[in-house]
């Protein structure tokens, strides 16, 4: 491909380029965390298992937001609606988790797919304000169809059966985490696959200029409709995750902290590198678990100073601070 | 018919001091937003302290109404004050994801505080005698509060749009909303202006959260709950515009009122989508500009 | 027999004359504010056409309108004797007619190779691929770098486009359009922004177009203008003064009168 004369390093640079889909051993890394911290910490499996569909739900947030450039403040819509349909479904006689998994990523998907159509023609603050409402509207109906949703009481009475007939969602959590660590591979694997096609670099030019992504041709509302589906669905997988691991539904699956949390939690990982999920996620839940036994109200507070701070002095979060530093040690200086 | 021309009566009048206290909060956004371009998404934060002060002054401390109410602004300008110099001035014209950011830290790091100062309960109002019960208006009967709060919205609004056309400030934040490079050339000082145009929002919003205190509750979720409300009207207003967010204001206050009242299983949802078919059909607001 | 030759020479000679681009009676207002006043305006295939005029003439705006950014208020605009007044700007791009912009509007923090591989995608139908790696589709890869090769720009391709000089990012901003493979090119204030030193690489690459290529260049540096372009057309506040060969340009008076308060005359 690159041609015999070229210089060595410039043959080596596009090599590189036209490899970079290629796995590199460091991403087996947060693969080989999650089966050292089952045996490590079988006690906390429960939050495991949370935190891993958290991680799914980071990880369709970063495809909009951290690859398209789309700022939104209402994922949560999806992931609410992932949430009750697996819930749902479950409530009323039909417990199988993998189906509902399905179904939950179909109608997320569905929904995804109508308000991305509509909204996605506006931008900046349109834009924002639009997923806001979006995220309302499916909040104030949940509310209201208390006989479907349970409304503001929550969903009660799901049985979800288990898995394959085999696999009882049992006390400690082994279970579910299991559960939740193979969906999050195979959506991961999906994501990764999407983030290196062609179709994952006009994303990148689409964040980066989209006036110029128009102008080389690039049909952008259509590849913002289609990503936006997607994260959508996957987001509505991730919430049916949890309905199914924690056997309950509230109307907080679609508030405003639910869509602010998984931000703070995508920026604090850092976005646009596929991994900034695997760590914000964590990091943000076990210091928010651990902070409940010291001080259960406050988290709010030091969370938001937290922010403010990153804000002002460290953009890029955790990876690009990796990333600051590297450079940094390879500097000859 | 009577009772129908009853019922519209009173959905207009209290849909109307809803408004007041929606489009109170909201134009301190809508200016900020179309001068600065900044997405403060904060902005309710200052009409929960304002609400707050207010309260907390009259509950605790027995200062009288009208005292209280002065107070409660003077305090929240001054922080407005404080925060823009220390945080918002670092970010104006920098990218919008690190202001959404910045400005929900803002309103997390309000949920907290507040909760630790005050629990999670919400404030009540305790109304002054000549403020409570009612007053006998034409043929009918209003709550005297609620007739309070329109009159004393009418003379502020009036008082807005009067300082925007004749004072100078005015003329300047008109030319600057217009064409910040072009009023920056022409010599006007506009950090200054900024300064001063953040604080007068954050002083309207506070009024609007201590007189509103009876419609939206001040609770620690204030910012939150009722963050889509203000950025319902300052969008379908139009950013950077006084007039704008006054009809959005008219037209989600009554149209709220109407539905809690007409058909409450729908709730706020008609709201939501009358307002995105507005943005569909007016993407910059019914008065912004492209 | 005759007849049948009369008319294909009369076909060939329509397509011959069949500007390359091409706007009747084009006008766009903002409000009460003329942007472009009923602009008739032709390029020629193969041409080398600049556009001219004092600052706010609507240079700009007139590619806005042309390349679909803007919407005019009246008129019609063909591409190759195409009506593409109602298409989308991507389609327009489809269709071969291609800008760049006043200033550089790179995908700043992507390699040169992939701005430029981005663009071939888009042109050669891989970019909506939504599955096999971008690494496997070895063709635009290997034409980007060729092209890169071609306009001296390899030796930077794996840089990130924001570490260029600014004049090497007009190149690139250049070479991103060549890779579409346009049939119209706007350049729009291609040497704007660009230290003198660097102004000869992008004259050099402009005189290098290919032939068939319509050209149409928007400057405010004569030197420039006078050595690339062999047709002129002078627009004052929105509308047409004058348009002919560059000497006739010179040498008009209207023209000097338009310049006159904005550098010395020579």
């Amino acid at each position: 491909m690159a041609q015999p004369s070229d210089p060595p390093e410039q043959r080596a640079a596009l090599d590189a380029f036209a490899r970079r889909h290629r796995l590199r051993p460091v991403e087996a890394l947060p693969w080989l965390a999650m089966i050292a911290a089952y045996f490590v910490f079988p006690d906390y499996l429960a939050l495991g298992a949370q935190i891993l569909a958290t991680i799914l739900f980071g990880l369709s947030l970063d495809l909009v937001l951290g690859y398209a450039g789309i700022i939104t403040l209402g994922h949560a819509a999806f992931f609410g609606t992932g949430a009750y349909t697996a819930g749902v479904l479950a409530a009323h006689h039909w417990g199988e988790p993998i189906s509902g998994l399905v179904a939950a990523g179909l109608a997320a998907g569905l929904v995804g797919f109508a308000t991305g159509a509509v909204i996605l023609r506006t931008s900046g603050l349109t834009l924002l304000m639009q997923t806001l409402v979006v995220a309302a509207m499916l909040s104030e109906l949940a509310n209201k169809a208390t006989s479907v949703t349970g409304g503001a009481d929550g969903l009660q009475g799901m049985d979800v059966w288990p898995i394959f007939g085999t696999f009882r969602f049992d006390l400690f959590g082994r279970v579910a985490y299991i559960y939740c660590a193979l969906v999050l591979l195979i959506c991961w694997l999906a994501v990764r696959a999407v983030v290196y096609s062609p179709f994952g670099r006009s994303l990148t030019g689409i964040r980066e200029n989209v006036l110029r992504m128009h102008a080389i041709g690039a049909p952008v509302r259509r590849r913002k409709l289609v990503v936006y589906t997607i994260s959508a669905a996957l987001a509505g997988v991730s919430g049916a995750l949890i309905a199914q691991t924690a056997q309950f539904v509230g109307l907080g699956v679609y508030s405003l902290q639910q869509s602010g949390t998984i931000l703070i939690m995508l920026i604090i990982g850092g976005i646009g590198q596929l991994y900034g999920a695997f760590i914000g996620v964590p990091l943000y839940m076990i210091a928010q678990d651990r902070f409940s036994e010291i001080d259960p109200v406050y988290w709010y507070f030091w969370i938001g100073l937290f922010m403010i701070v990153m804000v002002i002095f460290a953009r890029g979060g955790v990876i690009g601070l990796g990333e600051r530093i590297l450079r940094r040690i390879r500097k000859p200086s | 018919m009577e009772d129908f021309l009853s019922a519209a009566i009173s959905i207009a009048f209290h849909g109307l001091a809803l408004a007041m206290v929606l489009y109170l909060i909201s134009v301190g956004l809508s200016v900020t937003m179309g001068l600065m371009g900044f997405v403060n998404l904060a902005h309710g934060a200052f009409a929960m302290a304002g609400g707050y002060a207010f309260t907390t002054l009259m509950n605790r401390y027995n200062v009288p109404f009208p005292l209280a109410l002065i107070a409660a602004v003077i305090i929240v300008v001054a922080i407005s004050i404080v925060l823009e110099r220390l945080l918002y001035r670092r970010l104006y014209g920098g990218n919008e994801l690190d202001q959404v950011l910045m400005t929900i830290g803002l309103i997390f790091m309000t949920v907290g505080a507040a909760t630790y100062v005050w629990g999670p309960v919400a404030q009540p109002m305790r109304l002054p005698a000549a403020l409570s019960g009612q007053i006998h208006i034409g043929t009918r009967d209003f709550p005297t509060y609620r007739s309070f709060m329109i009159l004393c919205g009418m003379v502020l609004v009036t008082g807005l749009w009067l300082g925007l056309e004749r004072t100078r400030f005015g003329a300047q934040v008109r030319a600057a909303v217009d064409n910040l490079r072009m009023a920056q050339s022409i010599g006007i000082n506009t950090t200054r202006l900024f300064a001063l145009t953040f604080a007068l929002g954050s002083g309207l919003a506070a009024l609007g959260g201590a007189l509103g205190a009876d419609f939206l509750q001040i609770q620690p979720g204030y910012a939150l709950d009722n963050l889509v409300y203000f950025l319902i009207v300052v969008a379908v207003g139009g950013l950077g515009s006084i007039r704008g967010p006054f009809v959005a204001a008219l037209l989600v206050g009554i149209s709220d009122t109407a539905f809690k009242y007409i058909a409450p299983e729908l709730g706020a949802f008609f709201i939501y989508a009358l307002t995105m078919a507005l943005l569909l059909w007016r993407p910059h607001g019914l008065f912004g500009r492209a | 027999m005759s007849a049948l030759t009369n008319n294909i020479s009369a076909v060939e000679a329509a397509s011959a004359a069949t500007p390359s681009l091409e706007t009747q009676r084009l006008c766009k207002n903002f409000g009460a504010l003329p942007v472009a006043s009923d602009i008739d305006f032709r390029l020629e295939r193969g041409a080398r056409h600049a556009l001219i005029g004092p600052n706010g003439a609507g240079k700009t705006s007139f590619v806005n309108l042309v390349t679909g950014v803007l919407t005019p208020s009246a008129g019609r605009i063909l591409l190759g004797g195409e009506d593409i007044t109602q298409l989308s700007r991507a389609a327009r791009v489809k269709r071969g007619l291609v800008r760049t912009f006043q200033i550089s509007a790179l995908f700043r923090r992507l390699s040169l190779i992939e701005n430029v591989t981005l663009a071939i995608a888009e042109r050669d139908g891989t970019a909506g691929d939504l599955i096999r790696p971008a690494g496997r589709y070895r063709a635009p890869i290997e034409e980007a770098y060729a092209l890169l090769e071609t306009l001296g720009l390899a030796d930077e391709a794996a840089r990130p486009v924001y570490e260029l000089a600014y004049g090497r990012q007009r190149l690139a901003d250049i070479a991103v359009s060549l890779a579409l493979k346009p049939k119209v090119l706007l350049l729009d204030e291609p040497a704007a922004g660009v230290p003198s030193g660097e102004t000869g690489a992008i004259i050099d690459m402009i005189e290098r177009l290919p032939a068939d290529i319509a050209v149409l260049i928007i400057e405010h540096d004569m030197d420039l203008v006078f050595r690339l372009a062999n047709r002129i057309t002078v627009l004052v506040q929105g509308g047409v003064l004058i348009e002919g060969k560059p000497r006739d340009i010179a040498a008009d008076v209207q023209v000097r009168q338009v310049y006159l308060g904005e550098r010395d005359p020579r």
